[in-house]
């Protein structure tokens, strides 16, 4: 069997069903993927994602390291705790990955350093790519933290239930977050960030309290959830997936990654820029729409989208929205096409609305 | 452990079949099938009246997960189909024998029965497949 998390045996007590996710053994549901979506969506659920890799950069040079590496800048980060979303693309333009950093002292300071959140399906890939990057730089150095487990606690109730068994001074710090910020306390490191479009905190915490910390979030009311749940809340959220919705041979800007590539300052040169300053001159061929299938049956990825009649791209990533009560999907497409188009779903061609590659947010459809 | 009544006969594509005598029978998927298949979504059932014979696709139950077909475990006509399951298709998740059943055919060739698994056969071919 896979690697497990230092929640291995919480699982397991709380009945997850365990499945092989990218090496690791972990839950894909508790019992019902659907209930678990529901309880986020209306009150607080959590998710063990310690699968994930953190890797700490630190060094003279970890912010040129950084600016260099990742497509977005991280010299935009002006406050501690101050988190960015980026993808890390090969010198095609293709995305590597998609990851987060976090600034983790104040701008500008000696000793600046930055933590990065990585997908754990593509670690080694992601760890060798960070590595090799290094060569250009004197002082820059990489420290993956695999001591740190990932508990993401979210729902409209996820911060009260979460700062319910904290310490006051916790609390405190939590109060203070703004959305997209972190604050180290004492070995953790508490975010206002998420993966299900919901309020809510993602809190790094040294493995030998992390089963004591689900189990008090548990008797809190915090429902345990897998990543089921985790799938068809991001989707509702319009958040892409590495490997379904991009990947290295896709492009950010054809991924609805657009606004995460900071093109300014001009001379600041980062992996992956001139293939994307070429394709921006060209015009960009695909780009990402949202669909939603009101009638009965599930929008599923691969399946084929038609536009004016003639097969125009795929969906990427399909489900059922559980908030919504019908089938949602991201398809990427090399047309133009607004209102409806059509599905090939299973050798009939189903019309589906487009929308906006985003559906859910805070509990409510976000699209007409 | 999933549930495998004794009273049931069985087909390895996890369908369960109840005799209701007279030459009709019922058909559902099994409590193993619904527990692999996660919280059900969607169930396309056919039309009452129409024939299939053994492995034909008689439906599509579609789970948050994934969309699998149903096959014919006996040949016949479908004389009901469970139209509950179109506004609660989560009864095939909480009970797969009983509420949660999909079809009634009536058998065309009654000896295609002894073809189906007991309990206890349909309980080893889970344990294997696992």
């Amino acid at each position: 069997m896979g690697q497990k998390t230092a929640l291995h045996e919480k699982h397991q007590q709380m009945n997850g069903k365990l499945v092989d996710f990218g090496g690791w053994e972990m839950p894909i549901n508790y019992g019902s993927q659907v209930d678990e979506h529901h309880k986020v969506r209306t009150d607080a659920g959590m998710f063990d994602v310690s699968h994930m890799t953190v890797v700490d950069v630190t060094g003279a040079d970890a912010k040129e390291y950084l600016r260099y590496l990742l497509a977005n800048d991280v010299a935009r980060l002006q406050q501690q705790g101050k988190a960015l979303y980026s993808g890390m693309l090969n010198e095609t333009g293709g995305v590597v990955d998609d990851l987060i950093v976090y600034l983790m002292t104040e701008p500008d300071v000696a000793g600046e350093w930055f933590r990065v959140v990585v997908n754990c399906a593509t670690r080694e890939k992601d760890l060798r790519w960070m590595a090799d990057h290094t060569a250009k730089f004197d002082d820059v150095a990489l420290t993956e933290r695999p001591e740190l487990s990932i508990v993401a606690i979210q729902g409209p109730n996820a911060l009260a239930k979460a700062e319910s068994v904290l310490t006051e001074s916790r609390v405190k710090l939590i109060e203070s977050l703004k959305p997209f910020q972190g604050v180290e306390s004492e070995g953790w490191f508490f975010a206002r960030t998420g993966y299900t479009g919901e309020d809510g905190l993602e809190v790094m915490v040294p493995e030998e309290y992390v089963a004591d910390f689900w189990q008090a979030l548990s008797d809190a009311g915090v429902a345990p959830c897998g990543l089921g749940s985790r799938d068809t809340l991001r989707l509702e959220a319009g958040m892409n997936l590495y490997g379904a919705d991009m990947d290295e041979k896709v492009s950010p800007l054809a991924a609805n990654m657009g606004w995460t590539i900071a093109w300014e300052p001009a001379e600041r040169n980062f992996v992956g820029r001139k293939a994307l300053e070429e394709q921006r001159q060209a015009g960009t061929q695909e780009k990402m729409i949202g669909l939603v299938l009101e009638a009965r049956g599930v929008l599923r990825s691969h399946q084929k989208v038609i536009i004016n009649g003639e097969e125009a791209g795929e969906i990427t990533s399909g489900t059922f929205s559980p908030t919504l009560g019908c089938s949602i999907a991201m398809a990427r497409v090399s047309a133009d096409v607004a209102g409806t188009c059509h599905v090939d779903i299973r050798g009939k061609l189903i019309e589906v609305k487009v929308v906006k590659p985003s559906f859910v947010r805070n509990g409510e459809k976000v699209f007409s | 452990m999933s549930d495998i009544p004794s009273d049931l006969k069985y087909v390895a594509s996890h369908e369960w079949i109840r005799d209701e005598g007279d030459g009709v029978v019922t058909i559902g998927v099994t409590d193993h099938a619904q527990d692999l298949l996660g919280d059900v979504v969607f169930v396309e059932l056919p039309d009452v009246g129409a024939d299939f014979a053994v492995g034909d696709d008689i439906g599509v139950v579609e789970s948050v997960k994934a969309a699998s077909d149903i096959y014919a475990p006996l040949s016949g006509q479908i004389v009901a189909v469970n139209e509950e399951l179109e506004d609660s298709p989560e009864l095939v998740n909480s009970d797969p024998y009983g509420d949660g059943w999909f079809i009634k055919i009536r058998l065309s060739d009654e000896s295609e029965t002894t073809d189906l698994l007991d309990a206890d056969g349909y309980a080893e071919l889970c344990e294997a497949e696992s």
